[in-house]
């Protein structure tokens, strides 16, 4: 089977947010990028559907800095091929513009099946996947939480709010948008990596337009307000919570 | 840097392991007395505890020995290496190696594999941002010299750590020792966002290749600025940079604060005007103590301070009992709970209870001199019955106190 990984970076949270003068993007000064954790557990998925059915995973990703060290890791997991597409991308790149960049990579590669994450926290405009499955006019199913085969279909467990599973038939090819891997995703050894980083190369690709069209437009970016009806504690921590039990014994919930 | 592949044999695995550590033929000489085993604080929950590793090894059974998950509950203390008869260096030949083909096989525990994660992306464990490492000394009077802003040599280059960095309950540990160094007049600096982990634990844990980048990254700071010596206020990063880093031909003078505290003791006896009245035990620190010898610093430091009395735990020098967080312990309580049912950190505040006896006979303090510790053996205080009111301070908190410049 032929798997294709769709990898995004998204801004990492360890470092706090900030908005950039223009009050329409993030500040990218301190920013750092970080694999989007779904896309993890897609990769994770592909990894092991390959050592269960055997096959080939090629990974595939945009630019971003740090991208390379993402495919190492990937390589290093057990994927086969590392693409990287290569363009002037912007970190607001909309997921129209890069799912049309992920079109026309991975259509050549006539994957069976292409797993990328279910979403991803900066997806202003919809998620990746049925955005891919649309381009590429393959079925698409999201939140899925397991995958077999059988011959050239596939049996996906699809989670809903409240508990509710799903199981379905999904003839290939097709695109999952992954919500969590059958097993958590795999540590893998420094040593590993560096010497993936040694012995892998990463083919590049280059797109030759990015596309936009049919994303929304960022008129302003703000921090969240603080609503009119939260009351701020301030002091120090013995203080906040003195206070906190104070009106948690008023609520009448202690 | 050592290339890691995972090894197929048992013979070659303990061929590898002779080779592979000083003193480590001394494996061959084991004759399965089970001194190792028994003394180890979580010997009881593991498939193969020490000596049953070398045996399961001249068995052939290196696919079960890397397959079970025991070899997990090693906290690396040492305490095996110290009892082996024969001086096979349990700890560093054995038991770290089992672990590294354990991570190799991608047998690790997801707590660690979370710590572990979080060192190689952000250069510390515990997951903070690299940019706050400094964070600590915001507010102190005066302000702490930052090595890259500072651009002066310095007498003293003090290395932080990752716990005393981020941990809130130690940073008043390590904000204690800044204080102490600024009254003593030491001409010190701190690399801030440029430190990262001294990275022993993770090796200890198994991640060798983690450790030497960490290391490398923390050679090319010390490398850009000019000072004497390097101060730890962590026994494993003293242990890293003093055994360790040579090896990567990193090499730098390094003391613990201990050792560089109690050298300057006429002056601080000076200083210390506050009687602190208290009964008081000194936990040792394994990678102080039994590693590296250092038992008498941190006592001398106690006694001089006024109104403590100095009592032992049964457990003490060289026969200490591990805190349960070397070794990758600090990221693997729930998994080591999960096995044993119990806490090392208890079992310690247990025999600090006894030491210190009850409750109304006064103050009771249990010292440290790690910053694995406070939050470990505070912890246990909320759990152990009669260790109620037993506090669990830092020496450099002690000191301070006694100084009257806490806080």
């Amino acid at each position: 089977m032929n798997i294709a990984v769709l990898i995004k970076l998204v801004p990492d949270l360890v470092e706090e947010l900030e908005i950039d003068e223009n009050g329409k993007s993030l500040d990218t000064t301190f920013m750092r990028l970080i694999i989007n954790e779904p896309d993890e557990h897609a990769l994770e998925q592909a990894i092991i559907l390959k050592e269960r059915e055997g096959g080939e995973v090629t990974v595939l990703g945009p630019s971003f800095e740090d991208m390379d060290g993402v495919l190492h890791t990937a390589f290093a997991k057990g994927s086969d091929r590392m693409i990287k597409l290569v363009d002037s991308f912007e970190l607001g790149v909309n997921n129209h513009a890069l799912a049309r960049a992920f079109t026309s990579a991975v259509s050549e590669l006539k994957p069976d099946l292409i797993l990328t994450g279910v979403q991803a926290h900066n997806d202003l405009d919809g998620s990746l996947g049925p955005l891919v499955a649309e381009y590429l006019g393959m079925p698409f199913v999201g939140y899925v939480s397991g995958v077999t085969t059988s011959g050239d279909k596939l049996t996906v467990r699809k989670e809903y709010p409240g508990g509710l599973i799903a199981e379905m038939e999904v003839t290939m090819p097709a695109v999952l948008g992954i919500q969590a891997a059958e097993s958590p995703p795999r540590y893998v050894a420094i040593s590993k990596i560096r010497q993936a980083m040694k012995t892998a190369s990463i083919e590049e690709q280059s797109i030759s337009e990015l596309d936009a069209r049919g994303g929304p437009t960022v008129s302003e970016m703000f921090q969240p307000q603080v609503g009119e009806r939260a009351e701020m504690i301030e002091g120090d921590i013995d203080q906040i919570a003195v206070k906190l039990v104070e009106l948690f014994g008023d609520l009448g919930v202690i | 840097m050592m290339e890691s592949t995972t090894i197929d044999t048992s013979k070659e695995f303990l061929n590898q392991l002779t080779t592979a550590t000083q003193d480590g033929e001394r494996i061959r000489l084991c004759l399965q007395c089970g001194a190792c085993s028994g003394v180890c604080p979580f010997g009881f929950v593991m498939k193969y505890p020490p000596h049953g590793m070398i045996a399961a090894l001249r068995a052939g059974m290196l696919d079960d020995l890397i397959g079970t998950d025991t070899a997990w509950m090693c906290v690396s203390c040492y305490a095996c290496t110290q009892v082996c008869p024969a001086k096979i260096p349990v700890t560093a030949g054995l038991t770290t190696r089992v672990k590294e083909e354990m991570l190799l096989a991608g047998n690790v525990p997801s707590e660690l594999q979370d710590a572990l994660e979080k060192a190689q992306r952000y250069d510390n464990p515990l997951g903070e941002s690299p940019r706050k490492r400094a964070e600590w000394a915001i507010g102190l009077e005066p302000e702490v010299t930052i090595m890259a802003k500072a651009k002066r040599p310095v007498d003293v280059l003090w290395f932080v750590g990752d716990y005393a960095s981020y941990h809130t309950r130690v940073m008043p540990s390590t904000r204690a020792l800044a204080k102490i160094l600024q009254a003593l007049d030491v001409d010190f600096g701190i690399l801030g966002p440029e430190e990262v982990s001294d990275g022993d634990s993770v090796r200890l844990a198994g991640e060798s290749g983690l450790f030497e980048m960490l290391a490398e990254k923390n050679a090319k700071a010390f490398d850009k600025y000019e000072f004497n010596e390097i101060i730890t206020t962590d026994p494993h990063a003293f242990n890293a940079i003093k055994n360790e880093y040579p090896n990567l031909e990193i090499s730098y003078p390094v003391r613990h604060y201990t050792q560089f505290l109690a050298e300057r003791l006429d002056q601080l006896e000076k200083l210390m005007k506050n009687s602190i009245e208290a009964t008081v035990v000194f936990h040792d620190p394994c990678y102080l103590g039994r590693v590296n010898g250092i038992y008498e610093e941190p006592r001398q430091l106690l006694q001089a301070i006024p109104g403590v009395e100095l009592v032992e735990m049964s457990h003490n020098h060289e026969n200490s009992l591990c805190c349960g967080g070397g070794g990758g312990g600090m990221w693997l309580d729930g998994f080591q709970w999960e096995k044993a049912q119990v806490r090392i950190s208890e079992w310690r505040v247990r025999e600090a209870v006894s030491a210190v006896g009850a409750e109304e006979n006064g103050a009771r303090i249990l010292v440290v001199a790690c910053p694995y510790e406070s939050p470990r053996f505070e912890d246990a205080t909320k759990t152990v019955r009669g260790a109620e009111g037993l506090l669990v301070k830092d020496i450099a908190e002690l000191i301070a106190e006694a100084m009257g410049i806490e806080g």
